[in-house]
C-alpha cells in the first residue's frame, strides 16, 4: 500500500441547500491549480458546472451490522468513486489527482468520511483532505438554528466559506462569524465575496501536505489559545442555535504513552463517537523525537502524522474537542487516569 | 491469509504503529511488533479486569475475548474491541464513567 500522504486526497464540499456549494466549485475549479480533479455531485442544480470529469451520484446507505448513524457505507458514492478509479487506471478518463465531492444540502458529512476511510478498495487509493463548509450569510443563522446537520456540517469543517455576506446585514454577518466560530474556533472563515478563493488554501493544504502540515499545526494551536481565552473568561455562551455543541482543549503536562492513549481513544469514541463531533490534537508522546498529530471525525480516527519539530515552545499535549454534551473535566481525567496506568510515576495530570 | 486456516490478515488500526512505519519508526528504541502487541494486550487487560473479562494474543493476528463463563469472542482490532466488550459484559464500557476513573488511579 502507498504511504497514506501519496493516496489521492479527496475533498467534502458540503453546505445547505443554497449556500454557494455549486458556485463555489465553479471558481475552485477554474484556476489551474485544480485542472487535475475529477468532481463527483450528489445532485446537479441550476448552475452548469462545465467540467471535464464531472459524475453524479444516487443516494444510497449500506448501514452496517452494528454500525451507527455516522458508520454506514454510502453504497452508490463507493460504487461511483470506484468505477472513477478503475476508469482512470484503464487509461479512460485522465489520471486524476484529487476529487471533489459536492454533498447535498442535507447530508450528513460523516458517512462520507467513513466510506472513503472504511470500505476496502477506496482506503488503498483515497484519503481524505480538506473537508469545506459552505454557510450563507443571510440564511446562516436562521439555517443553524432549523437544522442540527448544518451545526454538524460546520463542526467538522477545516475550512468554511462565508457567501453572500455582500447581501445580508452587516450586523448579522458579524454574529454568524462569531458563531460558526464558536461552533468551530481551528476552521479559517474565509469570506468568498471580499476574500480571494485560494484552491491551495481551501483543498490542498492540510496535515498530510508535507509542505503544510507545521503550518496547519499552528494555526490549530493559535485556534485552540483563542479558544481557552474565551473558556478562562467563561464566554463559550452557546447561543440557542447551537446550545449542545461546545469546543474545549484538554491539555496535558506530561509525555503520553501511545498505547494507553490508542485504548482510550477507541473506548472512547466507541461510547461516545456520535457526541465527539471532531477532535484534533498534538502530542507529546513518550520516546518520540517530535509532536504526534491526531484528527478523527465521530467515531473515525484519521492515520497519526509525525512533525519533525514543535511548532511553537509550547511542548505540553493539547487536543482540542468539538462535542455534543460531554465535559472537559470527565475526559481530562479519563484521560490522565489511563495514561497513570501505563506511566505511573509521572501520572498525566491535566494542566489545567 | 494463514496458508493453514484461511483467515485473512487483519486490518490494522490507526493507533498500531506497525500501520505508520514514517512516524513510528523515528522512535527512540522502538519495541519490536510482539513486544508491543503484548504491552497494548496488559495494558487493555488492566482495564478489562473493571468488566471481568480478559484478552489474549491469537497467532499475533487477532485477539480472544472472554468473559468469567467462558464465552469468547474473536475481536479483529481496537474498533472492534469495546463494542464486543460490550457485549460479553453486558454492560458499557464508557472510559468517562467515574468509577472507572476510580478504579484505574486506586490499581496503578
Amino acid at each position: 500500500m502507498a504511504p497514506y500522504e501519496e493516496l489521492i486526497p479527496v475533498n467534502l464540499l458540503t453546505g445547505s441547500l443554497g449556500s454557494g456549494k455549486t458556485s463555489l466549485l465553479q471558481r475552485l475549479l477554474s484556476s489551474p491549480q485544480l485542472a487535475n480533479t475529477a468532481v463527483l455531485m450528489n445532485e446537479f442544480g441550476e448552475i452548469g458546472l462545465d467540467h471535464l470529469l464531472l459524475e453524479s451520484v444516487e443516494d444510497e446507505l449500506v448501514v452496517l451490522q452494528t454500525g451507527c448513524v455516522c458508520c454506514t457505507i454510502r453504497g452508490e458514492l463507493s460504487s461511483a468513486i470506484r468505477d472513477l478509479y478503475d476508469r482512470r487506471q484503464r487509461g479512460q478518463i485522465p489520471a486524476f489527482e484529487r476529487l471533489a465531492i459536492e454533498t447535498t444540502g442535507l447530508a450528513d458529512p460523516a458517512p462520507i468520511v467513513f466510506t472513503l476511510t472504511a470500505e476496502p478498495v477506496l482506503r488503498h487509493h483515497f484519503r481524505l483532505g480538506n473537508v469545506i463548509t459552505t454557510v450563507d450569510a443571510v440564511n446562516g443563522e436562521q439555517q443553524l438554528g432549523a437544522n442540527p446537520e448544518t451545526a454538524k456540517q460546520v463542526a467538522v469543517a477545516d475550512r468554511v466559506v462565508l457567501t453572500k455576506s455582500d447581501i445580508a446585514e452587516a450586523g448579522g454577518v458579524a454574529r454568524l462569524k462569531a458563531q460558526l466560530m464558536r461552533l468551530n474556533p481551528a476552521a479559517p472563515i474565509i469570506d468568498a465575496q471580499s476574500q480571494p478563493i485560494e484552491p491551495n488554501t481551501l483543498m490542498a493544504n492540510d496535515v498530510y501536505d508535507p509542505a503544510s502540515k507545521s503550518e496547519e499545526v499552528r494555526r490549530w494551536l493559535a485556534a485552540e489559545a483563542k479558544t481557552g481565552r474565551a473558556q478562562s473568561g467563561q464566554d463559550l455562551g452557546a447561543s440557542r442555535h447551537d446550545a449542545e455543541i461546545g469546543t474545549f482543549c484538554a491539555t496535558f503536562d506530561v509525555p503520553l504513552d501511545w498505547t494507553a492513549f490508542g485504548l482510550w481513544l477507541s473506548m472512547l469514541l466507541n461510547c461516545h463517537g456520535e457526541k465527539v463531533l471532531r477532535v484534533k490534537g498534538i502530542l507529546e508522546v513518550g520516546g518520540m523525537p517530535g509532536p504526534v498529530v491526531i484528527h478523527g471525525v465521530q467515531h473515525i480516527v484519521h492515520p497519526p502524522v509525525h512533525l519533525e519539530r514543535w511548532p511553537s515552545d509550547d511542548h505540553r499535549s493539547r487536543i482540542v474537542f468539538i462535542v455534543r454534551g460531554l465535559e472537559r473535566e470527565a475526559i481530562e481525567r479519563s484521560l490522565a487516569a489511563f495514561n497513570g496506568l501505563a506511566n505511573p510515576s509521572d501520572l498525566a495530570v491535566p494542566a489545567g | 491469509m494463514c496458508a493453514l486456516c484461511g483467515v485473512l490478515a487483519a486490518e490494522q488500526h490507526w493507533s498500531d504503529p506497525a500501520s505508520r512505519p514514517s512516524v513510528f519508526d523515528n522512535r527512540r528504541l522502538p519495541p519490536t511488533r510482539r513486544q508491543e502487541r503484548l504491552g497494548r494486550i496488559a495494558l487493555a487487560n488492566r482495564v478489562l479486569a473493571l468488566f471481568r473479562l480478559k484478552l489474549t494474543d491469537w497467532q499475533g493476528q487477532r485477539f480472544m475475548l472472554a468473559n468469567q463463563t467462558g464465552q469468547t469472542e474473536m475481536v479483529e482490532h481496537l474498533i472492534a474491541l469495546w463494542p464486543t466488550a460490550q457485549l460479553l459484559a453486558k454492560r458499557p464500557c464508557d472510559p468517562l464513567d467515574p468509577d472507572l476513573v476510580d478504579y484505574l488511579k486506586q490499581n496503578l
